[in-house]
């Protein structure tokens, strides 16, 4: 059980700035998830908590204690890594109690705890096998038993399920929820898939180009994200976005410049009751994705494409349609992509409603 | 289908075999009927004697001797060469100039012909006015006389044999080391290994299929060993340098023993071909291959 903390953090490669001046307080116990487009720092940042790579500047605490010198064996955090790293000359218990063995755990104890882990995980008629010859959900699980068997203070995931399909993806997002909760360890998870961030971290840190964007539950990110880069990031299909310039038929009272409004796709209304109140948007249905329980439409506006999500309502087969965003689900954000609060809106009375 | 079809895969690999049976098969088969025969290479008649060229040689001290040179020769500059090599690998498996300048210094001699090279070490250990001499003498350490002491002698050729050898020994280490990946090494050492503890468990068993190539390829090259010792000490000083090869060169083409040096061909054949059996048989299996 660990609480980490990463004070003014900065990493350079050569003259590349990757991170500057990270500040970040991974919670106790805690499934933090860090998240962001591929090359915005969120791997480098999970090694260097590991020990891996050594930051250029700024300090890192594990619980009370100042990391920056001690090597990765001694920090007491284990790692499972995108592509598993198992040792390929070792048979699956080989791998497991490596770390036990250069401990030095003594052998009865280490059959113990390799046979606790491997019933855990499942690997129990496996472990004589080598790794090349398990499947990739197997070599999945022998790279988790090798670090649980460590019983580390934190554990570092490293995108762990990219490699595997998309079936087994989901199975092994489960079981690590479970397994979180049944550790109470800490587990920072880096992925690129926000919906792995989602069904999975109890507090998600966005990250892009090596700035955190919103650090806060799943929930506040997607309901009230910080900023346009969280707000576009956050959910699928992502939130639609309107630039202010073609937007007609708004009074919005404030003193603050607004760049763009955007609203989540399951907010708009198609063809919604006249005694609706909000912003109207007419369209043209592009094309229609129909997964059962819901609907997704892709509809040509005026003033660009959006998307609009339904559950549990019949198809709309209309080909033009109308679309109402109650006035409560906008989001507005200033020119500099940061959000603006506390905005009222309201039809413009001179103007006639449902701009265009 | 047409004649043409059927014919055509052939076709297709006639040349590779046609050259194949030609300098490869028929030249075996070919020494191991001369190898029953007394003959002297111009005479018309050869005269079968069955095995008694084999019996010669097994009776003779001087072939039991180059029998033994040959072994001497070939696990000294085996595994000096590949354990050499493979520390030189490990130290200059990274990315700097020096590194690299490293790497093509040491690889230089492998492009180097082996009749330069042997002359030029003939000089370097010349026991008067060579330069290694020179240099022990500097150190305060006494003449060696290299070559012309049958002590020395066989040594010395080893030691010429590694200098060659070892610039391309490191080179295919280099690639074996590099084709382990980088998260193998962060994972032990996140595993607590010691640096000793990863090299041992880690990372020579994941070059074991680097290992058991270099060693097979330096073992037949070096049971074959013939430039260095017919430039540098025709076989000398008392026998002591030479080799199966040189033996069976000198019995052939200059005693024009053709029966008796093939005879010690096929020995030759025999020996390399159970090695590489026992090689492929026994070690394979402790091999890893991913």
């Amino acid at each position: 059980m660990a609480k980490i903390e990463l004070k003014n953090i900065s990493k350079k490669f050569k003259d590349d700035i990757v991170i500057q001046d990270l500040n970040l307080t991974i919670k106790d116990g805690s499934f933090t998830v860090l998240v962001g487009p591929s090359g915005c720092g969120k791997s480098t940042t999970l090694r260097m908590v590991a020990g891996l790579e050594k930051q250029s500047g700024g300090e890192i605490w594990i619980d009370d204690k100042c990391v920056n010198d001690t090597p990765p064996g001694l920090r007491d955090v284990a790692m499972v890594f995108q592509n598993y790293a198992l040792y390929p000359t070792m048979t699956v218990r080989g791998n497991i109690e490596f770390g036990l063995k250069n401990r030095g755990v003594a052998r009865t104890e280490r059959e113990k705890l390799v046979k606790d882990i491997s019933e855990i995980v499942g690997l129990t008629p496996h472990l004589d096998k080598k790794p090349q010859n398990l499947s990739g959900g197997q070599r999945q699980r022998v790279a988790l038993a090798r670090a649980m068997v460590k019983k580390p203070k934190v554990f570092i995931l490293d995108e762990p399920l990219s490699n595997l399909d998309a079936k087994l993806r989901n199975q092994m997002r489960t079981e690590l929820i479970q397994l979180h909760k049944r550790l109470g360890t800490t587990f920072v998870y880096v992925t690129h898939d926000q919906v792995e961030a989602m069904s999975m971290g109890d507090e998600i840190v966005v990250m892009n180009k090596g700035v955190i964007q919103q650090a806060d539950s799943p929930m506040k990110l997607y309901h009230d994200p910080a900023n346009l880069f969280t707000a576009e990031f956050i959910g699928t299909p992502a939130m639609n976005m309107i630039n202010m310039r073609d937007v007609q038929g708004l009074d919005i009272q404030t003193a603050a410049s607004i760049g763009s409004v955007g609203f989540r796709p399951e907010q708009g209304l198609i063809n919604a009751n006249s005694d609706i109140e909000g912003y109207a948007i007419e369209g043209e249905i592009l094309t229609r994705e129909s997964l059962g329980a819901e609907h997704i439409y892709q509809i040509q506006s005026r003033t660009g494409v959006f998307f609009v999500k339904t559950f549990l309502t019949p198809l709309e087969t209309a080909d033009r349609v109308k679309v109402t965003v109650p006035y409560g689900q906008l989001y507005y954000f200033g020119l500099n992509g940061e959000r603006l609060r506390g905005i009222e809106t309201s039809t413009k009375r001179l103007v006639a409603a449902g701009g265009v | 289908m047409t004649v043409w079809e059927k014919l055509r895969p052939y076709g297709m690999v006639a040349p590779a075999i046609i050259i194949f049976a030609l300098f490869f098969i028929y030249p075996i088969f070919y020494m191991i009927y001369l190898s029953m025969f007394d003959w002297n290479f111009v005479s018309p008649t050869k005269t079968y004697v069955g095995f008694q060229n084999f019996k010669d040689l097994l009776a003779e001290p001087d072939f039991r001797q180059v029998l033994s040179n040959t072994t001497v020769y070939t696990v000294l500059t085996v595994t000096l060469t590949t354990g050499i090599a493979l520390l030189l690998a490990l130290w200059m498996n990274r990315k700097s100039f020096f590194h690299g300048f490293v790497q093509g210094a040491i690889f230089s001699p492998h492009i180097i012909s082996l009749v330069s090279i042997s002359l030029l070490w003939s000089w370097l250990m010349d026991p008067e006015y060579g330069l290694l001499n020179w240099v022990i003498g500097l150190a305060g350490f006494g003449k060696l006389e290299w070559l012309s002491h049958p002590s020395t002698s066989l040594i010395s050729l080893v030691m010429v044999a590694v200098w060659k050898g070892l610039g391309y020994n490191a080179l295919v280490f280099i690639a074996g080391l590099q084709s382990i990946p980088a998260d193998i090494y962060e994972a032990a050492s996140l595993d607590r290994s010691k640096p000793w503890t990863t090299f041992t468990k880690l990372i020579l068993p994941m070059l074991s299929p680097t290992i058991f190539f270099l060693v097979i390829i330096n073992m037949i090259g070096s049971f074959q060993v013939f430039e260095t010792i017919a430039i540098m000490t025709q076989g000398g000083p008392v026998n002591s340098t030479n080799t199966l090869v040189y033996y069976i060169y000198e019995y052939g083409f200059r005693f024009f023993k053709i029966g008796y040096a093939s005879a010690a061909g096929v020995i030759l054949l025999v020996i390399v071909g159970i090695l590489t059996m026992i090689y492929f048989k026994l070690l394979s299996n402790r091999v890893h291959y991913r």
